[in-house]
C-alpha cells in the first residue's frame, strides 16, 4: 500500500525531507513510520531550523555538569550537589486550552528535572499575554496562572516567582514558559539513554489515550481562526500521578537498577523511544499492544504518537526486573515491560507481535532534518529607531506620572498572581516572591540557590541582539543582587516564524547577542527551548528571548533583597545615572509609542557590577540591592521603599551632560539602562563599598538617604517630585489587582 | 520524643514536618506509609498537608480509608495526641475524628500567604505552651480552607472550647478582612471532645526557622513535647 501525497503533505514533509525518509528506510513507510518521522522531524522536536544558531552558545565551563543535550542541564554547586534545571515553553496548548495547556507545561518541566535523577525543589514562570483591557485576555490569564497553581501546588514543589509582562502582540499568541530546578547528588545523576542488548524496556505511570496526538506538529505551525479546532491536541495534566511517578521515579534510581530513563513528553513513545536508542547506539523493540491504554481500538500510529501525560520510559538491568516492579508497586503504579533493548540499531515496533515499523535509530536522530535559513533585516527596524523628543511635550506633574508607572500592570506587584501558588511548600523558600530573585537554601548545606527568568521582547524587538545581551545581562544581575554567583543559564527563545527570513534574521542577532553576554559574564548555557512559528493570522509576537540564570550564594545568611530594611542608611547608585527613553516603560506608557533603540549594555562594565555586588553581599557591606530596570531609577527606588514597613527615601540624581533639554528630568526618573543598581549602605561600610567600587570602575554615587514616611526626588539638587510612601505603595499594589476584583 | 509523619500518596508536607521535628525541634521522627500495619511505637502522629489521592473526589475523603487510619483512631481514642495540618485536617474531619467541613475559599482561589491566628484553648496538647490569646503569624496554602459546620454544631464547638485557633488582624482582633477564606467564626482550627486531636488549615511546621521569615508555629511542636514529657503517657 502506497501513502498518497495529500497524507504525505499532510504530515508536514517537504518533498526533500520525504526523500530523504526514502533513503533512509530504503522503502516507502508505513503510516505508523510515516508518523514517527514526522513528530521526530517536526521544528519542535529536531530544532530543524533553529540548530546550525544555537551551536553559537557557549556551553562549556569548570562547573558545567551536563550541559544541552540531555533532559535538563547540570551544574556543580559545590558540596558534592548538583544543581539541574531547565526552561520550556507551552505557548501554543496554553493559547487553546489555557489551564489545562499551562498545567501540562509545569507537568513537562518537572518530568524534565526528575528524570535526571533530581528532586525537583522550585519553579519559576515567565508569562506574556496582551494588554489587560481586552476580557479574553483576563481570562486567558485566569486559566494560566490556575493551571500553573493547579499543577505545581498539587505536587508540591513551590512556585517562588517569575515574571508576567503585557503588550498588545502577544494577545493571540500569549507565552507560558516555565521553568524547574532540582537537586541531585553529583554521582547521581540519571540518563536517558539505552543500553545493554536483552535489557528490559518498561512504560510507567498513566495510560495511553488519544489526546495530544500531533501535539508536537501544532507546536510547529502558525495559529489562524480555526486553531480551536485543534483542542483535542492538548493534553490533560493529573499531577498526582506525576506526584507518585515523581516519587517512584527517584527510589528506583536509588536502587542502580536502572539503566536509562526518559519521560514521554512532546512526540510521546516515539521520542523515548528512539531518542533513549540513538543515545546509546542500540536498537528498542517495542510491542504497542503491550502499551497500557484509556481507549479501545488505538492503531499502533496512535499509541506512538499520543502525548497522554505523566508517562515515562525506563531501561532496567535484565535480571533485578523484581526490584524494579517492587518500587513502582508501592507506589500503586503498574511497570510495564513492553520491549527490549537489541543490538541491531533499529526502532522496532510491533502489534501483537506484528511489526508495523523498523527504523534506523541513529538516522532517524542523526539525520533529522537542518537548515540554514535565510535571513534579512526587517524592514520596520529603521522606522522604530526614530524617537525625536521634539516632537513630544514633557510631562507636566513628575509625581503622577511616578505613580502612574507604579500601577503599571508590568511594574505593579505580582500578588494577585503568587499568592494563588503555592510558594513555601519544602520550607527552603528564603525570599519571598516579589522581592527579588527566587531563593532557595539547600538543606544539609550553608548554601541557597538563586536564579531569575528575565526578557524584554520590547527591547528585541527594536533590536534583537542588544536585546539578546540585555536580557542575558539583567538575569545574572538580578542573581548577583541576591548576593550570588550566577554559574548556569538555560533560555527559552519565542519566535515567530522561522520561514521568514525577517524572523530568521531576529532569532540569529538574539542568538548573536545571548552568546556574547554568556562569554563575557562567564555563564554558560546548558540548555533550554526554542518555541517558533508564534504567529497568529500572520502577526508574530515580539522576538522574546527568555533568560534564567542559576548562582550559588555559599552562605544563605548573606542573601538581600530588594526593600530598604531601616531608615537612616545611604542610598548608593552603582552604575551610571544616564538613563535613556528608548523602548521605555516610560515612552509605552505616557506616550503610547514603542521606538528607539534600549540603552547598550558595556558587558565588561556588568561584570565587574555584578563581581562588586557579590562580594558586597559577602562582606555584608550592603543592606539591600534592586535592579534599576522597567520604569528608571524612580520606580526602582519606590520598589525599595513598597513592602517595607514605611520607609521612604530623600534622593538627589545628578543630571548630566547631554541629557535631553526639555527631557533631562524625565530621562534621570524614568529613563532605562542596563547595569545600574540601587543599594542601601550603612555609614561605617559607605567607604568600603566606594573604594571597592572604584577600584573596579563601577560608577557609585551617593544619591540619599532612607527615611521618613515619603520618598522625595530632586535632580541637580532641584526638588522634582514627592508622594508618600502609602501612595506608591497603594499605586503598586492595585495595579494588576484591580484588572481581577470582582 | 518520637513523632510519626504518616505518608498517604499525594502528601507533600511530609518532609515539612519531618524536617521541623526531626531537625529543627531535634526529635525523634519517622514516616508512616499509609499501608503500613502499626505507627511505630510513636508518641505523636502528625498527618501533614499536600493533597493525598489527588484530592481527587473531597479532600481527604479517599484517605480516610487508608489501612493505617485504623491505627490513628485507635491512638486518637487512647488519647494519644494527633495533629492534622491542612489536608492532615481535611482527612481527620473526613475520618470523623474531628467535626465539620472544609468547603473552597471564599473566593474561590487557591491563597498562599502569611496571616495571623489567636490561641483561644491551651487546655490541648498542642497548645498547652501558649498564652490564650497568643497571636501567631503562620503561613494558609489552601484552596479549600473554608470551615463550615451546622449552626448547631458551631455552638456545640464554642459550648465545648473546642475552637483552638481563629484566625485575626495582627493586634488579635478578629475581623471579616482578616478571615482569609470566609470561614465560620474565622475557625482555624479546632481539636475533638477528648482534646488530644487538633486539627489546623495553617502550617505551623512551615514557621519554625527564622530563615522562613516566622518562628511562631514551633510553640505548636513545643507544647506536644513538653505535655507528654510532663505527663510521661501517651
Amino acid at each position: 500500500m502506497s501513502i498518497d501525497q495529500t497524507t504525505i503533505d499532510a504530515h508536514g514533509f517537504s518533498p526533500e525531507e520525504f526523500q530523504r525518509l526514502l533513503e533512509i528506510l530504503g522503502r516507502e513507510p508505513t503510516m505508523t513510520e510515516l508518523g514517527i518521522f514526522s513528530v521526530m522531524w517536526s521544528e519542535h522536536c529536531s530544532y530543524k531550523s533553529s540548530r546550525l544558531h544555537l551551536r553559537r552558545f557557549p556551553t562549556e565551563g569548570p562547573r558545567v555538569v551536563q550541559g544541552p543535550g540531555e533532559n535538563a542541564g547540570a551544574v556543580d554547586i559545590g558540596d558534592g550537589i548538583t544543581a539541574v534545571f531547565k526552561i520550556e515553553s507551552h505557548n501554543h496548548p496554553s493559547f487553546i486550552e489555557p489551564y489545562q495547556g499551562a498545567a501540562t507545561g509545569v507537568g513537562g518541566i518537572i518530568r524534565d528535572i526528575f528524570t535526571m535523577g533530581a528532586r525537583p525543589i522550585a519553579l519559576l514562570n515567565s508569562l506574556r499575554f496582551g494588554e489587560l483591557d481586552d476580557p479574553a485576555t483576563k481570562r486567558l490569564i485566569d486559566g494560566v496562572v490556575a493551571g500553573i497553581a493547579g499543577y505545581g501546588n498539587s505536587i508540591g514543589i513551590p512556585t517562588v516567582g517569575g515574571e508576567i509582562a503585557f503588550e498588545p502582540g502577544y494577545a493571540g499568541n500569549p507565552l507560558v514558559n516555565v521553568f524547574c530546578l532540582g537537586v541531585a547528588k553529583a554521582d547521581g545523576l540519571a540518563m536517558g539513554l539505552a543500553s545493554g542488548a536483552g535489557n528490559p524496556v518498561y512504560y510507567v505511570g498513566a495510560k495511553t489515550g488519544r489526546d495530544g496526538i500531533h501535539g508536537a506538529t501544532m507546536a510547529s505551525a502558525e495559529f489562524d481562526e480555526h486553531s480551536a479546532d485543534k483542542r483535542p491536541a492538548v493534553q490533560v495534566g493529573d499531577p498526582f500521578m506525576e506526584k507518585l511517578l515523581l516519587e517512584a521515579c527517584l527510589e528506583v534510581m536509588r536502587t542502580d537498577a536502572l539503566v536509562g530513563i526518559q519521560d514521554m513528553g512532546a512526540a510521546g513513545l516515539t521520542c523515548s523511544t528512539s531518542e533513549m536508542g540513538a543515545r546509546g547506539d542500540v536498537g528498542i523493540e517495542i510491542d504497542v499492544a503491550l502499551v497500557p491504554q484509556r481507549e479501545t481500538g488505538m492503531t499502533p500510529y496512535e499509541i506512538m504518537l499520543s502525548e497522554s501525560q505523566e508517562r515515562m520510559l525506563l531501561v532496567a538491568q535484565r535480571g533485578r526486573e523484581a526490584e524494579v516492579e517492587r518500587v513502582f508497586a508501592k507506589w500503586d503504579l503498574h511497570a510495564v515491560r513492553i520491549g527490549q533493548v537489541t543490538d541491531d540499531g533499529l526502532l522496532r515496533i510491533r502489534d501483537h507481535g506484528e511489526v508495523v515499523a523498523e527504523i534506523p535509530n541513529r538516522p532517524l536522530a542523526d539525520r533529522a532534518p537542518l537548515y540554514d535559513r535565510p535571513t534579512e533585516r526587517p524592514a520596520y527596524l529603521d522606522d522604530v529607531a526614530q524617537l525625536d523628543l521634539a516632537t513630544l511635550a514633557p510631562p507636566t506633574d513628575l509625581g503622577q506620572v511616578w505613580l502612574d508607572l507604579l500601577g503599571t500592570p508590568v511594574i505593579a506587584s505580582k500578588r494577585w498572581v503568587y499568592r494563588q501558588y503555592d510558594h513555601m511548600v519544602r520550607t527552603n523558600t528564603v525570599v519571598l516572591p516579589g522581592l527579588g530573585a527566587g531563593v532557595v537554601r539547600v538543606k544539609g548545606t550553608t548554601r541557597a540557590l538563586v536564579f531569575s527568568l528575565d526578557g524584554n521582547g520590547r527591547h528585541c524587538y527594536l533590536d534583537p541582539a542588544e536585546g539578546g545581551r540585555l536580557a542575558m545581562a539583567e538575569a545574572a544581575r538580578n542573581v548577583a543582587c541576591a548576593g550570588a554567583v550566577p554559574i548556569g543559564a538555560t533560555n527559552c527563545l519565542n519566535f515567530g516564524n522561522p520561514e521568514r527570513p525577517d524572523i530568521m534574521w531576529q532569532f540569529s542577532q538574539a542568538v548573536d547577542g545571548i552568546a556574547e553576554a554568556c562569554r563575557a559574564l562567564d555563564v554558560p548555557i546548558t540548555g533550554g527551548n526554542v518555541s517558533l512559528y508564534n504567529e497568529t493570522d500572520g502577526q508574530a509576537i515580539y522576538p522574546t528571548p527568555v533568560l534564567g540564570v542559576v548562582g550559588v550564594l555559599d552562605d544563605v545568611s548573606h542573601v538581600l533583597t530588594r526593600v530598604f530594611p531601616e531608615p537612616d542608611l545611604d542610598i548608593v547608585l552603582l552604575g551610571d545615572p544616564a538613563g535613556g527613553l528608548g523602548g521605555s516603560e516610560y515612552l509605552k506608557q505616557h506616550h503610547g509609542l514603542v521606538r528607539g533603540t534600549p540603552c547598550a549594555v558595556d558587558l565588561d562594565r556588568e561584570r565587574a557590577l555584578q563581581g562588586l555586588l557579590v562580594d558586597a553581599a559577602q562582606g555584608r557591606w550592603i543592606r539591600s540591592a534592586h535592579d534599576g530596570s522597567d520604569g528608571g531609577l524612580a520606580v526602582t527606588l519606590a520598589e525599595c521603599c513598597v513592602e517595607s514597613g514605611t520607609v521612604g527615601a530623600q534622593i538627589d540624581l545628578p543630571s548630566w551632560d547631554g541629557a535631553d533639554d526639555r527631557f533631562g528630568v524625565v530621562q534621570a526618573l524614568f529613563g532605562e539602562a542596563p547595569s545600574r543598581v540601587i543599594v542601601s549602605v550603612a555609614a561605617g561600610q559607605r567607604d568600603q563599598l566606594l573604594s571597592s567600587a572604584r577600584e573596579r570602575s563601577v560608577p557609585a554615587t551617593v544619591i540619599g538617604s532612607t527615611g521618613g514616611d515619603r520618598l522625595r526626588l530632586a535632580v541637580a539638587g532641584q526638588s522634582v517630585a514627592d508622594i508618600g510612601v502609602d501612595e506608591a505603595e497603594h499605586a503598586w499594589g492595585q495595579g494588576l489587582t484591580r484588572h481581577f476584583e470582582r | 520524643m518520637k513523632f510519626a509523619v504518616v505518608e498517604f500518596p499525594g502528601s507533600n508536607c511530609d518532609h515539612d514536618a519531618y524536617h521541623a521535628t526531626k531537625h529543627v525541634l531535634g526529635q525523634d521522627a519517622e514516616f508512616v506509609w499509609h499501608k503500613d500495619a502499626d505507627l511505630g511505637g510513636a508518641d505523636v502522629v502528625v498527618l501533614p498537608g499536600g493533597f493525598s489521592y489527588g484530592d481527587y473526589l473531597r479532600t481527604g475523603a479517599i484517605a480516610r480509608f487508608s489501612p493505617v487510619m485504623a491505627r490513628v483512631r485507635e491512638f486518637a481514642d487512647a488519647g494519644g495526641p494527633v495533629i492534622g495540618i491542612c489536608n492532615g485536617f481535611q482527612v481527620l474531619l473526613e475520618a470523623g475524628l474531628l467535626e465539620g467541613a472544609l468547603l473552597r475559599n471564599r473566593d474561590l482561589k487557591f491563597l498562599c500567604e502569611h496571616v495571623h491566628i489567636r490561641i483561644e484553648r491551651t487546655d490541648t496538647p498542642f497548645t498547652a505552651g501558649a498564652v490564650a490569646g497568643q497571636v501567631l503569624r503562620v503561613p494558609i496554602a489552601h484552596g479549600e480552607g473554608n470551615f463550615h459546620a451546622s449552626p448547631e454544631t458551631v455552638a456545640a464547638l464554642e459550648a465545648n472550647r473546642q475552637v483552638i485557633f481563629r484566625y485575626c488582624a495582627e493586634d488579635g482582633e478578629l475581623s471579616d478582612r482578616s478571615n482569609p477564606n470566609g470561614s465560620v467564626s474565622a475557625i482555624a482550627g479546632i481539636c475533638n471532645a477528648g482534646r488530644n486531636v487538633v486539627g489546623l488549615m495553617p502550617h505551623p511546621e512551615r514557621a519554625c526557622e527564622s530563615m522562613l521569615g516566622s518562628t511562631d508555629g514551633r510553640v505548636l511542636f513545643e507544647s506536644v513535647i513538653s505535655s507528654i514529657a510532663a505527663t510521661g503517657v501517651v
